[in-house]
């Protein structure tokens, strides 16, 4: 168990930079979950932390002590492939034993780690397979008894649920939060999925093109993105990007949009920093609004909006109406049967979640 | 500690590099430095043994004088030219009609392809004797009351290069054939599936689709199969050891006697160079895109 | 790597199964049942021919069962055919061949094993033009080498000797064996290399304990295609080798031009035969190897 600091650390291959300048810090017992589309760089950053790629520039420290020199198995790491990347002729007892039998654990204790990983996992009944005789839930399992044996300070795992079907990626991801409660060992874990993210992590780092947009916890993630980028990446359906304009009074701003054969939807109580405040006012500005802000309102109530609803979704336990707004198609998540497909409905938008986007930086208006 | 730590890991990280480097030392000595080794030689007058002289083009005007080497080139032309077509023609329609879901697939791929396993001297020894004017083929036929029926090409210069041809046909065609079957056995059969959809008969499929989607394996066909016919030696020296007279010499015998049996090293050398030149000029191009390909995919 | 071949997956039968009605059969089975019957012809007359008397041999037809079997020529194949002046018979020169078989298949594998390792698991800048450096001398006109390699051989005491042959074969069959190894090792996934990595094992350890364990197929392969290409070799046997010290195709051509006398085609026959035989059981012993091998350089996978 230990802290990680990832302290301006670059990746070049040749001319291509494909890390710039990463810094991360997490606590003990955190779960860094590294998230952002394909390509953008997280298995390169995860192979840095695990010594399984040279470090161009910058430091990477596990509890304190900059690793950049130490190879792999001198780092106190473990990690779990995406492929699992089990030894296709090992059982699965040897391939949980193979690393201690390099470093001369002996045959008592290895079998002793062995089972009571095994037993933590619910694979004891497996350990004298071969991987090939594994379905890929199993396979999953011993992929992390193998990692658990070594009790590292660090867990790495790269997209270890991506190549599961959906049901069985809900259950392992449940396993691993259970896993992670347990042991309390620290977890960098790698996913282009934003429900993973969201459902696992304590801390998350949003990247794009080795870049980290933010780190936070989830929930800050969610409801304050630090970008437009982020806000559309984390969510789904993903949050309303609207252009408008705001008129402030005081520190709350009421936002300003068209909408199509009607007069402009006003959206007041927006709240904002003084300084914002003065910066802004009057300004066009991007309006964010998740989906599930949108209620179904009564035409009186102030910050009520008409829309001519175009596409009704109906999901099961809510329904999702699409809609003009601002010039783009908007999104809300609904209660079932409330607004019918080319009809007008009046929305109310709860106001003390919208955020505000600058224009042109696309950034996080406080 | 430190400089120790990093020595260790610098070493580790130099690892393979010093695994690899005697194979790829091997090679360049044994290939490249090699080929340049024969290059300069031909540029000798080295005749018995190598004399280390500058004798300009001489060697390469001598072999192209050399109405031999003629006999030699104009051969290697004529059996490239059919051994390539019949092997792929043949291979290519057994491999089809193997295509067909057909029983005892496995029996008959196996008689196909059992000559590749067998040395071309066993071959050439195996033909010569079937070919063999006065008790093979010849008498057979004519024992069966055919008594006008000839088969001397083996004997015949002007036809003896045939006979190099059948023997190398038959010992190279199972080989294109496994290489097309394996071709066919990629392609995805929702193409085919579409086409039919569409009304196409199934000759028409092979002809507009598979065919045309055979195209790599073809060219590997081709490429490996004129590789073959340019370094055939033992086939020839075995069937018709280059005779009657000069009849089937190809380059790769000339070379051979040259320099071995008729103490023209120089000539011999500078056949070599015109024998890599060829090769290289097909197998090049060749490696090159695969190799790109390979990469891009 | 094409194994297709091994793998029985229906690709037309649909088509053919609906298009085609049982006369249309008869022009699938008919030219194959042909094919088949020119390609075992000639291994059918060598071993008739072999199984008969001389006498009958110049009397009857070539193609008939022997009506008397007899051993005779293969005896004297064996062990009183005379190669040069020495009437010894094979036998010395399959030993040959097989004192240059072995280690030169052994040592050509193993180093191909390791080669492909590095060029898949343990890439370094230039990686690629070492492969391409090794993959050019697959097709390599041998012809191009010879005089250098004589004079080489002679240089290192090795000329016409068992050795030296088997360094020559070494020397080239490493540019086919890595090419196998490489394609076999790029389909494993860098993951494992990656675990192994993770779990403490260096360069040897990986590759001895992972990644070889992983590698019996193409290990066969490799062997098989060596041992063919080795044991069939006649140019380098002709060319380095000299009187006791040839290998067997070298003398079977020996035997085969002796011009003195009667000819004895029965003798000829036994003699390919015993020539031809180590190759055609591993072919019938692991033909699916076979085909791969010849086709892994050919078609991509
Ligand atoms: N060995 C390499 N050489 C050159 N580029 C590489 C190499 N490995 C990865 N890349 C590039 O680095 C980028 C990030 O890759 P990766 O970390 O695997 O992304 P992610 O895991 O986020 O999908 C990709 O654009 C990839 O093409
Ligand atoms: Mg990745």
């Amino acid at each position: 168990m230990s802290t990680l600091e990832i302290d301006r650390v670059r990746k070049t291959y040749g001319n291509l930079e494909v890390l710039k300048e990463v810094s991360i810090s997490i606590g003990t017992g955190d779960f860094l979950v590294l998230l952002g589309p394909s390509g953008c760089g997280k298995s390169t950053l995860l192979s840095m932390i695990a010594g399984l790629e040279n470090i161009s520039d910058g430091e990477v420290r596990i509890a304190g002590k900059v690793v950049n020199e130490l190879s792999p198995k001198d780092r106190d790491i473990a990690m779990v492939f995406q492929s699992y990347a089990l030894y296709p002729t090992m059982t699965v007892r040897q391939n949980i034993e193979f690393g201690m039998k390099i470093r001369g654990v002996p045959p008592a204790q290895r079998d002793k780690a062995a089972r009571s990983a095994a037993d933590l996992l619910q694979i004891t009944h497996l350990l004298d397979r071969k991987p090939s005789q594994l379905s890929g839930g199993q396979r999953q399992r011993v992929a992390m008894g193998r990692a658990i044996v070594r009790q590292p300070k660090l867990f790495l795992f790269d997209e270890p649920l991506s190549n599961l079907d959906a049901k069985l990626r809900v259950d392992m991801r449940t396993e691993i939060k259970r896993l992670h409660a347990r042991l309390g060992t620290t977890i960098v874990y790698v996913t282009h999925d934003q429900i993973e993210a969201m459902t696992l992590a304590t801390r998350v780092a949003v990247m794009k093109g080795g870049v980290v947009q933010q780190l936070d916890d989830p929930q800050t993630v969610y409801d304050r993105p630090g970008n437009v980028y982020v806000a559309k990446f984390v969510g789904s359906p993903s949050m309303n990007i609207i252009p408008g304009r705001i008129e402030v009074e005081g520190t709350t701003a009421t936002a300003i949009v068209d909408v199509a054969n009607r007069p402009a939807a006003r959206i007041p109580g927006i709240g904002l920093s003084s300084q914002a405040a003065s910066t802004y006012a009057n300004r066009k500005v991007l309006i964010g609004i998740r989906p599930e802000l949108f209620s179904v309102g009564n035409g009186q109530a102030q910050g009520a909006i008409s829309v001519d609803v175009d596409v009704v979704e109906p999901t099961g336990p809510d329904t999702l109406a699409v809609f003009q707004l601002g010039g783009v198609e908007v999104t809300a998540r609904l209660p079932p049967k409330q607004v019918n497909a080319r009809s007008s409905a009046t929305l109310a938008v709860d106001t003390s979640k919208v955020v505000l986007f600058d224009q042109d930086s696309e950034e996080l208006i406080n | 500690m430190n400089a120790a730590k990093s020595f260790s890991s610098r070493l580790a990280g130099w690892l393979p590099r010093i695994v690899v480097a005697p194979s790829l030392l091997i090679v360049i000595v044994t290939v490249y430095l090699f080929i340049l080794w024969t290059g300069v030689i031909s540029f000798t007058s080295s005749k018995f043994v190598p004399v280390y002289d500058f004798a300009g083009l001489e060697q390469f005007i001598r072999l192209w004088a050399t109405p031999r080497w003629h006999t030699a080139v104009a051969n290697l032309f004529i059996f490239s030219a059919l051994f390539l077509m019949l092997s792929t023609g043949i291979g290519l329609l057994m491999a089809i009609l193997l295509d067909q879901n057909i029983r005892a697939e496995g029996f008959l791929r196996a008689v196909y392809l059992y000559p590749m396993a067998l040395s071309f001297i066993v071959t050439g020894t195996a033909w010569k004797w079937i070919m063999n004017p006065g008790l093979g083929i010849q008498k057979v036929v004519n024992e069966l009351g055919w008594t006008s029926f000839t088969f001397d090409w083996i004997t015949d210069p002007k036809m003896a290069i045939y006979t190099v041809v059948i023997a190398g046909v038959w010992q190279s065609s199972g080989f294109a054939m496994a290489i097309f079957l394996a071709g066919l056995r990629g392609i995805d059969n929702s193409v085919i599936k579409a086409a039919q959809i569409e009304g196409a008969s199934l000759p028409l499929i092979y002809r507009q689709i598979i065919i045309p989607m055979l195209r790599p394996a073809m060219l590997s066909v081709i490429v490996l199969l004129s590789y073959i016919a340019i370094k055939s030696f033992d086939l020839v020296l075995a069937l018709t050891n280059g005779g009657p007279g000069s009849a089937t010499e190809l380059p790769s015998t000339f070379m051979f006697s040259a320099t071995f049996r008729r103490n023209q090293m120089g000539v011999g050398a500078a056949s070599a160079i015109m024998m890599l030149m060829t090769v290289a000029a097909i197998i090049i191009p060749y490696l090159y895109s695969e190799l790109r390909e390979r990469n891009n995919g | 790597m094409a194994n297709a071949l091994s793998q029985q997956k229906p690709t037309v039968e649909s088509i053919s199964r609906q298009n085609r009605i049982r006369i249309g059969r008869l022009f699938i089975y008919g030219p194959l049942a042909v094919m088949a019957v020119l390609y075992l012809m000639p291994l059918w007359v060598m071993v008739v021919t072999s199984l008969k008397p001389l006498d009958e041999i110049y009397g009857g037809s070539f193609i008939g069962l022997p009506q008397t079997v007899t051993l005779d020529a293969w005896r004297s194949a064996w062990s009183q055919a005379c190669i040069g002046t020495e009437c010894t018979g094979l036998r010395p020169y399959f030993v040959n061949s097989l004192l240059m078989v072995i280690p030169a298949v052994v040592l050509s594998t193993g180093i191909g094993a390791i080669n492909g390792y590095i060029l898949t698991k343990w890439r370094f800048p230039g990686a690629n033009f070492v492969f391409g450096l090794l993959l050019f001398g697959c097709f390599l006109p041998y012809q191009a080498i010879l005089i250098p390699m004589a004079r080489t051989l002679g240089l290192l005491g090795l000329a016409g000797s068992i050795p030296g042959l088997v360094f020559v074969h070494v020397a080239y069959g490493i540019c086919f064996t890595t090419l196998f190894f490489r394609n076999y090792f790029v389909s494993l996934p860098d993951e494992l290399t990656k675990a192994a990595m993770v779990d403490g094992a260096g360069f040897f350890r990986i590759f001895w304990s992972v990644i070889l364990p992983t590698s019996i197929p193409i290990i066969v392969v490799s062997c098989i295609w060596q041992f063919t290409q080795i044991w069939n070799d006649f140019l380098f046997g002709v060319s380095f080798t000299s009187g006791g010290n040839s290998p067997i195709t070298v003398a079977l051509n020996n035997i085969v031009n002796v011009t003195t006398g009667r000819k004895q085609y029965n003798v000829d026959m036994a003699a390919a035969m015993i020539a031809a035989i180590p190759t055609l059981l591993v072919y019938i012993v692991a033909g699916r190897y076979f085909v791969r091998g010849l086709t892994a350089g050919a078609v991509k996978g």
